[in-house]
């Protein structure tokens, strides 16, 4: 009798814990699954076209050279506008106004804005750029991609500094340095890697993004490094090209998509290595 | 004398530069809320038009009509729920299971390497998971999974509704699939992180009144945690209410509420990353505009109350 309770108990953990498993097995799987597809369909257009010929019209061969240089672009401007407005917004919440209640109002918002729909941002750009300009433009594009790296910047740096230990900051207040040169010689210089850290996962964030480019930077079929005009982007160009009825069209989405998925997951491998410790998603 | 007044000087303008810097750290935590607020006003002069318009029609109008010009978000709305309600029943029971795996039963040496795998999940760009979902998935939908679902469901008088007449793979339920794998990482992770906070003593004194390991996870651990649990639900919720471009590419843009989810819908997102920049006339510009404010509004109410959960949970722990 309580042995066989006992071993009803027993069954029922280890079908629990099988399924546990299992939920591993499946997420893992989707994985491998995603990248084995990106690998297969995107390796086997691989050429050095790609990244010396510009994106063609349907029905010739070329590459995607516009499309690279126009991420590369607007992510770069996107982060010279972005990192240092997260990084000084992130210093505030950790050692200018920790208690303040305007830092704990600003640490929430912007633990929203972090995983908040990029589509909105994209609409929000829209309204305050491309409609008052009157054009799509690469500028544009470049705010809304900027708008998504503050949160993430803000988010780690704070996090980052406040792991800082404050008898450092106190051993320097003690030798009558200011607070800002606290801050920057001490404070900055111990949390540097993973301050980078946060950098890195903003960086591979965008560099995905795509919803926040289709109606500020549209898209050009063209060689364009005008800020002020529509430029490709890979995103962008997938999504075009991977809808498109042609044949040769989509390939060169599944390279783009080999391209991008590479560089985002090395980013973010990169940037948990430098950490040192998990940085959440 | 020189001396001290040099050291005056000195002293001054380090406190001016101090002043200076600090007030520049203040103003970019200011921008945060300026975007935030930026957002909110610059959406809703955009959406104004259409409210006025359509009042709060537009709430409960499934009618999406360009030619006439009548616009309701009601199709929109619906699949948007929808999506995301078929994604959290997935996600859940899976992204939990991977947060006992890790923190149970796997050996320790693979807890790293399997966690760091299963987060890169959430690093995949979305426009990824949609091209993948709408040439691999989409097809395996049609072909295998759809049929199946009808066979099982179709003699069930109501659900042969929901499992309705099948369609050419670009679902409600292909959408479904995509972001429920897009917010596992997230569900996870979380479950994972506190998960771990619970003290050894608690479960060691279960176990040592006999649990077992799943009766430990059940009858100790998941009360211990419920509220960052669910702050990781509501989080990974608000990932999936405003998920685009995976969506975008298999749920087929049809203004339609269908009962089957083997047909195709839409969701807000979609429906703006679709159509915004073909949207020909004020009106229709000005409801899609409307359709993002929506979005923003919800989304940011479900992720307000998913930080409040884990908030109250450090807090709690005094952390």
């Amino acid at each position: 009798m309580d042995k066989s309770l006992y071993a009803a108990r027993r069954l029922t953990s280890g079908i629990f814990l099988t399924l546990s498993f299992l939920a591993s097995l499946i997420g893992l799987g989707a994985l491998a699954l995603i990248l084995w597809t990106l690998i297969q369909q995107g390796s086997a257009v691989l050429d050095t076209s790609l990244i010396t010929e510009m994106t063609p019209p349907p029905g010739e061969k070329g590459g995607m050279l516009n499309a690279i240089a126009g991420s590369a672009i607007m992510v770069g401007l996107a982060m010279a506008i972005g990192t240092p407005l997260g990084i000084l917004a992130g210093t505030y919440l950790a050692e200018f106004g920790y208690h303040t209640r305007l830092a704990t109002v600003v640490r929430f918002i912007n633990d929203i804005l972090v995983s908040a729909p990029s589509i909105v941002v994209g609409l929000f750009v829209y309204e305050l750029i491309v409609a008052t300009t009157g054009h799509f433009s690469a500028f544009s594009g470049a705010v809304a991609l900027a708008i998504i790296v503050i949160p993430v910047v803000v988010r780690t740096t704070e996090d980052m500094l406040t792991l800082v230990p404050n008898q450092l900051r106190e051993a320097a207040a003690a030798l009558g340095s200011p607070r800002w040169h606290i801050v920057r010689k001490v404070s900055y210089r111990a949390a540097q890697a993973g301050m980078i850290t946060g950098v890195l996962l903003a960086l591979a964030r965008i560099s995905g993004e795509t919803a926040p480019l289709l109606f500020t930077a549209l898209n050009n079929q063209f060689w364009s490094t005008d800020l002020n005009a529509p430029m490709a982007s890979l995103p962008v160009m997938i999504f075009q090209f991977a809808v498109s009825p042609y044949k040769d069209w989509q390939q060169l989405a599944w390279a783009a998509a080999l391209l991008i998925t590479v560089t985002v997951l090395l980013l973010s491998i990169v940037a948990r290595l430098l950490g040192g410790k998990r940085a959440s998603p | 004398m020189g001396m001290m007044e040099d050291r005056y000087r000195g002293i001054a303008r380090a406190a001016r530069q101090n002043a200076f810097f600090s007030a520049l750290t203040l103003l970019s935590a200011i921008s945060v809320l300026v975007v935030l607020g930026g957002v909110i006003a610059t959406l809703g002069v955009g959406a104004a038009p259409a409210f006025q318009t359509f009042g709060f029609d537009f709430f409960i109008t499934e009618k999406w009509n360009p030619v006439t010009e009548r616009f309701g978000a009601l199709a929109p709305i619906y699949g948007t729920v929808v999506t995301s309600g078929i994604a959290l029943m997935l996600a859940v029971p899976i992204g939990i299971g991977i947060g006992v795996f890790l923190t149970e039963t796997c050996p320790l040496s693979l807890r790293r390497p399997i966690g760091t795998a299963v987060e890169l999940l959430a690093g995949i760009p979305s426009i990824i998971y949609g091209m993948w979902g709408l040439f691999v998935l989409a097809p395996v939908v049609q072909a295998h999974i759809a049929p199946t679902l009808i066979d099982v469901f179709g003699p069930i008088p109501l659900l042969s509704q929901v499992f309705g007449p099948p369609g050419y793979g670009v679902s409600v339920l292909t959408g479904s699939l995509i972001l429920s794998i897009m917010i596992i990482p997230f569900i996870s992770s979380i479950t994972r992180d506190v998960f771990e906070t619970v003290p050894a003593v608690l479960k060691e004194s279960a176990y040592g009144l006999g649990c077992t390991t799943w009766e430990v996870v059940w009858n100790v651990v998941l009360p211990y945690t419920r509220v960052g649990v669910m702050g990781g639900v509501m989080l990974a919720l608000g990932r999936a209410l405003g998920e685009t471009m995976a969506i975008t590419f298999v749920i087929g843009n049809a203004h339609h509420i269908n009962a089957s989810i083997l047909q195709p819908g839409t969701t807000i997102s979609a429906a703006i990353a679709n159509e915004f920049t073909e949207a020909v006339g004020d009106l229709y510009t000005s409801s899609l505009v409307a359709l993002g404010l929506i979005l923003f509004l919800i989304t940011f109410t479900v992720l307000a109350a998913a930080r409040l959960m884990l908030l109250r949970l450090q807090n709690l722990q005094g952390g």
